[in-house]
């Protein structure tokens, strides 16, 4: 009886092991599939030109790495253009936003006006507007205007968000009002209890706020593409969009994955850098896909 | 009191401004270029209104292909991809080592560009005059022949865009999956062990019902996600999509707009509108369906 016992535990605890090693083996599967993509970039990108049409099979490692392709992809200038136009893009866009919503935010959960209440939820209403409706007519606003193929006609519309001033009004409602109420006291404006109180308390929200900001200026494709037809302006997608279109007949793949690997690179250290703050941003209401 | 009225919309001004100029006026614009007819562009006139720019769009191929095309993606992705995430997801919570540098990894695809990492899968499907590309030379070991996942047979293409699709959608609904299936109270689970419940009983009688209202978040804003599909497309198939017949409405609503075929702001706010009431009409039905499916703790 014991020892039926002992056996019948024992079989679990296999069964148990098998299971485990199954779940891992699947994740472990899974996490290859993911990771593959970026290997291969990061592996062709450090075989010359030479070695990587010499290939009839590809191999799975450079026998002589080299970095002429980012050398060459870098001295071409074109590519660091198109970066530095994102970098500008992307900093303008993100501190324009954060200085609308911020004010904005803070009206919305401290100062109390009439019709507040209805214009926070016309506000809400137009979360639900898709970009695909809109982009239309900011095609004409803006060609009409004659910023296109310029810095404001990229920045002005990707400025505004809408979810952004919602999260930010949710966590400076979450501020105790005695410390607003506390200031009053003192005499302290709202403008300088925004900046002195407000902000520092709920900065871990400005950053991640911030960060989801600069990974959607850095990735954005549609905008740009619509409004800059001259390279001078083009944007880092657009940029890899046209290497590869311009490429196909002879293709440099080397040289392609190179540019591919110096695109992706900021964003993958920031990544790696605010992992936490970026997952948590996201799961509480980034959207994509 | 007046004074005080006046500084709170003097907070708010920037706001309104960007989203008035960006959004509201925008919005009201769309309509009112789907209805007249003949807009040019150039000259700013119009013959008149009516329905003429609906029925332009309804009736061509291009579009109707685009309808199709985008129809198919939603169809085999959405399901694929909550599917998938699930299943992900509780292997994920099943573990404790390595669980951290797991979640890490499946994140990844989300920082990052699609267009660029749409490159690689193009190099990686791409057969080239001298090298057939890594997954064709997969196809050979196995016996098969060489397929043109870029610009060969239909479903070949809408293979590769359905997988890079799922690809890049995962990592959200992994995700939000994770943190759905950590946040189920773990007494649940500890009094259907007590009760010597199963664990696949357990996992269809708490789990599954535990966080089925994510599950439904994720397959709202995955419909809705799937049908605006562009970028990913326009990573493996080029711009030209309707050349390479691999168009999508939004792609459609672009080409319409600007580029070699553009300059018709009527037909792409049409094509627009016609987007926006597919999916929510889909978004309503999503929503009947869950009313009656999902508990709500």
């Amino acid at each position: 009886m014991q020892n039926d016992y002992d056996l019948l535990a024992r079989k679990d605890r296999r069964n148990e092991r098998i299971r485990k090693a199954l779940i891992y083996l699947f994740l472990a599967v899974w996490a290859l599939m993911v990771l593959f993509p970026f290997y291969w970039m990061v592996l062709s990108s450090i075989k010359s030109y030479s070695e990587y049409n010499a290939e009839t099979v590809p191999n799975l490692i450079a026998k002589n790495p080299t970095f002429e392709n980012y050398i060459n992809v870098m001295k071409e200038g074109a590519l660091s253009r198109y970066f530095l136009n994102t970098l500008i893009f992307t900093v303008a866009t993100t501190l324009l936003m954060m200085a609308v919503i911020i004010p904005a935010a803070f009206a919305f959960a401290r100062l109390d006006f009439p019709g507040k209440n209805l214009v926070f939820t016309l506000f809400l209403a137009l979360m639900m507007i898709p970009n695909e409706l809109v982009i239309i007519t900011n095609f004409q606003t803006i060609t009409n205007l004659g910023m296109r193929n310029t810095y404001m006609g990229l920045i002005l519309p990707s400025v505004t968000s809408v979810f952004y001033i919602y999260l930010l009004k949710e966590n400076f409602e979450a501020v105790p009002d005695e410390l607003y109420k506390a200031a009053k006291v003192d005499g302290t404006s709202d403008w300088k209890y925004l900046w002195k109180v407000m902000l520092p308390i709920c900065r871990p929200t400005i950053v991640t706020i911030i960060i989801l900001k600069v990974i959607e200026c850095w990735n954005s494709y549609v905008w740009p593409r619509l409004i800059t037809d001259d390279e001078a302006y083009y944007l880092v997608s657009n940029g890899i969009q046209k290497i590869r279109e311009s490429g196909m007949g002879k293709m440099n793949i080397p040289g392609m994955m190179a540019a591919v690997v110096v695109v992706s690179l900021p964003l993958i250290v920031i990544f790696l850098i605010f992992r936490k703050k970026i997952m948590e941003g996201v799961s509480r209401g980034g959207t994509k896909g | 009191m007046i004074k005080k009225n006046g500084k709170a919309w003097l907070y708010l001004l920037p706001a309104v401004l960007f989203l008035g100029a960006f959004m509201i006026y925008p919005l009201v614009d769309v309509f009112i270029y789907s209805f007249e007819e003949g807009y040019n562009s150039a000259s700013q006139t119009s013959f008149g209104t009516g329905l003429y720019n609906y029925a332009y769009v309804l009736h061509e191929t291009y579009f109707l292909q685009a309808v199709k095309n985008t129809f198919i993606l939603v169809i085999i992705t959405v399901p694929l991809s909550t599917g998938f995430a699930l299943l992900v997801s509780v292997a994920l919570s099943s573990i404790k080592p390595l669980r951290n540098l797991f979640q890490t990894i499946y994140f990844l695809p989300y920082v990052t560009n699609t267009l660029a990492v749409g490159t690689v899968f193009l190099i990686l499907f791409k057969p080239m005059e001298d090298m057939p590309g890594l997954v064709n030379m997969m196809i050979q070991a196995f016996g098969g022949d060489i397929i043109d996942f870029i610009d060969g047979p239909y479903w070949a293409k809408m293979f590769v865009l359905s997988f890079y699709t799922v690809w890049v959608v995962l990592p959200f609904k992994i995700l939000i999956l994770t943190s759905a299936l950590a946040s189920v109270n773990e007494n649940y689970y500890k009094a259907a062990r007590v009760d010597g419940a199963s664990k696949s009983r357990i996992f269809f009688r708490i789990t599954l019902p535990m966080i089925s209202p994510m599950i439904f978040y994720l397959v709202i804003t995955g419909f809705i996600g799937a049908f605006k599909a562009y970028s990913d497309v326009v990573a493996l198939f080029g711009t030209e999509l309707n050349a390479a017949g691999m168009n999508t409405i939004v792609g459609y609503i672009y080409d319409m707009l600007y580029g070699k075929s553009g300059g018709y702001p009527s037909f792409a706010s049409a094509a627009a509108i016609i987007l926006f009431a597919i999916v929510l009409t889909i978004t309503v039905i999503n929503l009947m369906i869950s009313r009656k499916n999902v508990q709500y703790a």
